[in-house]
């Protein structure tokens, strides 16, 4: 899979963000790292150019509630709906609801290991050939 | 109508989702709608490290800039181990990603047997046909798979760096007869003339009208693109580097031939045992085709 990995906002915190770029990579995937301070436009411009299956967004700066939803609006208004949305970084669990209703398929936080990823998108992958909702203009209610 | 020429009608008109399916489609093998060769790109190589994406950054303000619009294909090498790739040239050209004017595209090499990117030419097309005015391929000039991507490029920009001898390992790899151009990066740093003079004299030999111009510049500072911007426009290449580029694309055209042949792995065997000689083996795979 084509797997955008990028850092939304204003967040200089990118080890973790390269941790999974190279994880994803060593899984046998296509990974493109955004670089820092990108911002929700930039990132749907990126998987519309890129063509990506998926985005990873990384957040550790306490934005994610306002910036993680406006990527999903952005995908979906350019109708990239069956783009997978999954996240990680430091996003406490009260916030994760809302997050997964607005199309976000998973979020993974400290301690995650790259099995757990790994199982997810080939998790992903079955259920999008079984015609399963996944995308993030999909229906949303199943996540990781 | 087919898929193909919806997406290709789509994209025409200007639309970037389209235009990205088609790539897709393109890279996965599929036929190009467009006649073979009709857009022309420009390749900047270099070996790891000597600044390429930065560079290829502060040309895309330029060009922004001036009104011109930029199209990137940005070739990494696939781990031979997992089949993934980590692409990470765009992270360097950061004003890049919200112009109307700007369309990156990351590509892995998907270790293609012989170092065949068939599909590089079919995107240059269809870029070009979508109206994109500048289309540039990157790759790394570290081996001899590199080359053969950059080969199918009509034009070749070679960046170098001022440290440890990056331009001897070049010519090794045989990059430096292929360049149409030559720009020596971080012209900030001290020892960057020397590298400049360095290049220089090693093409003086047999210097004549159609060797490559060697020039400075600083991704960093922006000092000196300005002119290697405006000196592309008049670059020429000539009819040796013409030749050799050609060559390497019969080359790698070739490889992949051979690599797919259904007669390799018997013939390898046969090789193995010692049953035939390299030039019987050559024959029969030729034999096949």
């Amino acid at each position: 899979m084509r797997i955008v990995v990028a850092k939304p906002g204003l967040d200089g915190h990118d080890r973790g963000a390269k941790v999974i770029a190279r994880a994803l990579r060593d899984g046998g995937h296509e990974v493109i790292y955004t670089g820092l301070r990108r911002t929700p436009d930039e990132i749907v411009r990126i998987v519309i150019d890129e063509d990506a299956g998926a985005v990873g967004l990384s957040s550790l700066s306490g934005a994610h509630s306002v910036l993680i939803p406006r990527v999903c609006e952005g995908l979906r208004a350019s109708k990239m709906d069956n783009v997978i949305v999954f996240a990680g970084g430091i996003i406490p669990e009260y916030d994760r609801e809302s997050l997964y209703a607005e199309g976000v398929r998973a979020i993974f936080g400290p301690g995650t290991t790259s099995t757990e990823i790994m199982e997810f998108l080939s998790t992903i992958e079955q259920r999008s050939q079984s015609g399963n909702p996944v995308g993030v203009g999909e229906e949303a209610g199943w996540h990781w | 109508m087919s898929d193909v020429d919806e997406l290709l009608e789509a994209a025409r008109a200007g639309d970037r989702r389209s235009l990205s399916k088609l790539l897709t489609l393109v890279e996965d093998g599929h036929n190009s709608p467009l006649e073979r060769g009709i857009g022309s790109s420009l390749g900047i190589t270099g070996p790891p490290g000597v600044g390429k994406s930065s560079l290829i950054g502060k040309m895309i303000d330029i060009w922004v800039e001036r009104g011109e619009s930029v199209a990137v294909l940005a070739v990494d090498p696939s781990s031979p181990r997992s089949g993934g790739a980590l692409l990470g040239d765009r992270m360097r050209m950061t004003n890049a990603d919200s112009s109307d004017l700007v369309f990156i595209r990351s590509l892995a090499t998907r270790n293609h047997p012989g170092g065949l990117m068939d599909c590089l030419t079919a995107m240059v097309d269809i870029l070009s046909e979508c109206g994109w005015d500048k289309i540039l391929i990157e790759t790394v000039g570290a081996g001899q798979s590199e080359i053969r991507v950059v080969a199918f490029a009509d034009r070749i920009l070679l960046v170098d760096g001022p440290d440890r001898g990056d331009i001897i390992q070049a010519e090794k790899a045989g990059i430096m007869e292929l360049a149409d151009l030559i720009v020596i990066n971080k012209s900030d740093l001290p020892e960057a003339e020397r590298a400049a003079k360095s290049v220089k004299s090693a093409l003086s030999v047999g210097e004549d009208d159609s060797t490559p111009d060697v020039l400075m510049v600083s991704a960093h500072s922006g000092e000196g693109v300005e002119d290697l911007v405006d000196q592309l426009r008049n670059t020429k290449t000539s009819a040796d580097r013409e030749r050799l580029r050609v060559r390497e694309r019969l080359i790698s055209a070739w490889d992949y031939t051979l690599l797919n042949s259904t007669e390799l792995d018997s013939t390898l065997q046969a090789l193995e045992k010692g049953s035939i000689t390299l030039q019987e083996a050559v024959d029969r795979i030729r034999k096949e085709v």
